[in-house]
């Protein structure tokens, strides 16, 4: 439903004070909707068409009974898209609705210039809406059964991708134009008939060449992918729908992951500016209260918990703060007077145009490397935890600011999965995959992994290993298509 | 309106219950619908299903938190299923498995889930009984009534007024004067009389197992009735060759070993309704639960003899439970079926293990009687 009068005035309002702050964002679908449908569009991850799967039934049974015994609701959701759609909850308090526009107008204005949304489809409301038709129609072809357990050993690598990828240009173009076969120069001729005698025959010769490139292509080294997803779909024998459905997964994995890539920025981001147009412009004095019991919800901490909204919002204020006052660069960093440091202030007023930089040009991780400093990990009381064996517990570990900071990367890193590439494609010259886990430190969930190489080899069709780290040793753990193996290897 | 995602929402359901997708039953997070039991609280698992990926062992990774504590401090436990919360970049409050809740909350999620009709009482509202409703605010009341964001609002306001409200650390301090109480004024209402009469079949066939699914399947019987029969009474009938009245403490823990006579029960129950309860002033319901091994062809023929001219023309409901023993299949359940096919009253179950209590739940009061 659009919005009604009222919330449409307040609507422009908002809009309003969010371009008056620099906030450039495309345009802006309201819907008003009661609780079960926006729900419903959570579950979709955001969209009002997605295919037919159970997890999006599964989620929205959580949704829903989390909502109706109190214990959550979603205020709002907004999808990155062009037009940008926006669903609020029509049970919201006016002052709540005020509120969340403010906060969607800077998702939106985040989506629309943060430079890893740029390859992002536009027109993504479109796109899942297509594969969804796609989807069906192969359910009505081959059976909901057959195409949804599919779908699910789909789901269970889609994590297999290339985050980066979309961002760097390989240098696969070049390497076949340098290839192309010089042409051979032919002596002159008079008559054209005399060709045939004067000049060597042309397809002998291009014969002997093609063998010897096809020989150099076997030599040629398999150079490592993290796409795995996309080496499955080019190279896997699938028949043609599961080579669709597999590319669906892929491109909605690879229209999510900018936001996994920057959910403590654009959470943070958003935060920042409700805060600053509902305190500065838009708030009513009768709504304070509303609004800071609401505002106090949204950046609470559960004990010993990670909120991304809190971590991103005091980090951007943080930003701001220094950069009005010049708190930054080698004199600030070297400044041994303490009471002179404290006091640092050069009236600079730098802040808000850092702010706007910051959220163009930086992900997560970037984010959390450059402008987490060892004052903010004091003064927000972060530290790291570890599990207990002994006692079964997860315990405080460290308050240590390069420890935190470690942790923290470490888990933002490919979206806190573990870098896995394909390494060969013919292991052991029998067309087998090997796949590598690039060890940190941390091991795999051992169970899940070999669940994993499982759906993988359904996909394949023939045997799969995987080299990883086992209690500390290297190890190769294979599957043939009916058994597991496993012996200590060397890092390959 | 029907939501699309109604279609996706069953099928997990299906999955979850087993019906479809066999191969995904190993990677459901499950628990019993009694997950733990306090005083009058109930926890209620939500199942979810994740699939197989390659992910990190959680507890060799770690993670961050925030808050105060020192070095060793215990932050959570290391079961699996809880890991979801201690995530970085997992949304505060979203993946909270566990849910506690008051016996009438669970009742109505028992009637939602189920869908059961609200019941009709039939008869006079007999009892007048008493409920406050909290309208209004009053400036006096017991702490646990206390309207948090009045008191904070009448506080704030004092404070800013008296010139005590500092900018800089913004504490808000309520004294007396401040303090705000939801207030309710108590409403007369007018109920009627129920009463359940519990059945059960202690012969020695009746195992632990068996005697279980009675005790969980009578819980919720329970809880949805009362939320429609506030004074509901309740009566505990236990019968092997005769039959008897317990308490509920002995209905749950006797067990004899001698054969079963069920006519016994029906006998005992007929003649407690004749003597207490008069046909139009209560609402009378009654479940009985057995393995279905009776005595033999003339007891049952005596038992839809009682039935149907001493019980169903007094009574709101009939359920009639088979629980499925190691001893064989029993027959009671074939012959009721036979005689009462037509009979509004009566409802039958068989119920072949603890995932059927579901479904017997509903059979039995999805008649809304």
């Amino acid at each position: 439903m659009a919005l009604p009068e009222n919330l449409n005035k307040i609507r422009i309002q908002i809009e309003e004070y969010a371009r008056r702050c620099g906030l450039d964002f495309f345009e802006v679908i309201f819907e008003l909707l009661p609780w079960d449908q926006i729900n419903m569009i959570a579950a979709y991850g955001g969209f009002p068409t997605r295919y037919p799967h159970w997890r999006f039934g599964m989620e929205y049974e959580e949704l829903s009974k989390s909502y109706s015994y109190g214990l959550h609701r979603i205020y709002e959701m907004v999808i990155n898209n062009d037009p940008c759609y926006a669903y609020l909850l029509d049970s919201n308090k006016e002052v709540d609705q005020k509120l969340v526009m403010a906060h969607v107008y800077a998702h939106c204005d985040f989506f629309k210039n943060n430079i890893y949304f740029k390859h992002t489809n536009r027109k993504m409301m479109d796109e899942t809406a297509n594969h969804a038709t796609r989807i069906k129609k192969y359910m009505d072809k081959y059976g909901i059964d057959t195409v949804e357990q599919f779908i699910d050993i789909c789901l269970s690598i889609d994590n297999l991708i290339d985050i980066h990828s979309p961002y760097i240009k390989r240098a696969e173009g070049n390497i076949s134009q340098e290839e192309s076969p010089p042409k051979s120069k032919k002596f002159p001729v008079q008559k054209e008939y005399m060709s045939h005698f004067i000049n060597p025959r042309e397809d002998e010769k291009g014969k002997k060449k093609e063998e010897k490139k096809e020989i150099n292509l076997l030599k040629k080294v398999f150079s490592p992918q993290r796409d795995i997803l996309n080496f499955l779909i080019q190279n896997a024998p699938l028949r043609e729908w599961q080579q669709d459905v597999l590319s669906i997964i892929r491109e909605e994995a690879y229209y999510f992951a900018p936001q996994g890539q920057t959910k403590i920025m654009n959470e943070g981001w958003a935060t920042f500016w409700h805060s600053k147009i509902m305190t500065q412009m838009a708030l009513k004095d009768d709504e304070l209260i509303d609004y800071a019991d609401h505002h106090s919800g949204t950046v609470a901490i559960q004990p010993g918990g990670f909120n991304p909204y809190k971590i991103g919002l005091e980090l951007f204020r943080d930003i701001e703060d220094r950069w009005n006052k010049g708190r930054f660069g080698r004199d600030y960093e070297e400044c041994e007077d303490m009471t002179r440091k404290r006091n640092w202030d050069l009236k600079l007023n730098q802040g808000i145009a850092k702010v706007f930089e910051v959220r163009k040009l930086h992900n997560d991780i970037t984010f959390i490397d450059e402008f987490m400093t060892e004052d903010f990990v004091k003064r927000n009381k972060l530290f790291t935890f570890a599990y207990n064996h002994e006692n079964n517990q997860y315990e405080i570990k460290s308050r240590e600011f390069s420890k935190v900071k470690k942790q923290l990367l470490f888990m933002l890193t490919n979206m806190g999965n573990p870098i896995i590439s394909l390494i060969d494609d013919s292991f052991g010259n029998r067309n087998e995959l090997l796949l590598k886990h690039h060890y940190e430190g941390v091991e795999l969930h051992y169970e899940w992994a070999k669940e994993t190489l499982k759906n993988i080899c359904t996909i394949w069709k023939r045997p799969i290993h995987l080299w990883t780290v086992i209690r500390g040793k290297g190890t190769l753990i294979s599957f043939d298509g009916k058994v597991f193996s496993e012996k200590i290897m060397e890092e390959p | 309106m029907v939501l699309s995602i109604e279609s996706d929402h069953n099928r997990f359901r299906k999955i979850v219950k087993g019906k479809i997708r066999e191969n995904l039953r190993k990677f459901i997070k499950h628990s019993d619908m009694l997950g733990k039991k306090g005083k009058d609280i109930v926890s209620i698992p939500l199942p979810q299903i994740e699939l197989p990926r390659f992910k990190h062992n959680p507890q060799s990774s770690g993670g961050v938190g925030q808050g105060d504590g020192a070095e060793g401090t215990p932050i959570g436990s290391g079961d699996e299923g809880k890991e979801g919360r201690r995530k970085a970049g997992n949304q505060p409050g979203i993946h909270i498995m566990e849910v506690e809740l008051t016996i009438d909350e669970l009742a109505d999620i028992l009637g939602e889930e189920l869908q059961l009709p609200r019941i009709q009482p039939r008869g006079k509202h007999k009892i007048e009984s008493l409920k406050t409703r909290y309208r209004s605010i009053s400036r006096t009341g017991p702490e646990t009534l206390r309207h948090f964001k009045r008191t904070y609002k009448e506080a704030l306001k004092r404070q800013i007024a008296s010139g005590t409200y500092r900018f800089e650390t913004p504490v808000i301090i309520p004294v007396k004067e401040d303090l705000r109480y939801k207030s309710g004024k108590p409403m007369r209402t007018l109920e009627s009389n129920a009463v359940i009469f519990y059945i059960m079949d202690i012969s020695g066939s009746m195992g632990d197992e068996q005697k279980d699914i009675v005790r969980i399947e009578s819980f919720w019987i329970d809880a949805w009735l009362r939320k429609h029969y506030p004074g509901l009474e309740t009566r505990y009938i236990v019968h092997d060759v005769a039959a008897r009245e317990v308490d509920r403490e002995a209905f749950f823990s006797l067990r004899e070993s001698g054969g079963t006579m069920i006519s016994s029960a029906y006998n005992l129950l007929a003649d407690i309704l004749e003597k207490t309860y008069p046909i139009d002033e209560w609402n009378i319901y009654a479940f009985h639960f057995s393995d279905g091994e009776n005595w033999g062809d003339e007891d049952n023929k005596l038992c839809i003899e009682i039935l149907s001219n001493r019980i169903l023309n007094r009574i709101n409901l009939f359920c009639y439970g088979q629980v499925a023993s190691h001893y064989g299949e029993g027959d009671f359940i074939k012959v009721l079926e036979e005689h009462f096919s037509n009979s509004e009253n009566i409802s039958l179950s068989f119920i072949q293990d603890r995932d059927a209590i579901y479904d017997s739940i509903k059979t039995f009061l999805g008649k809304g009687r």
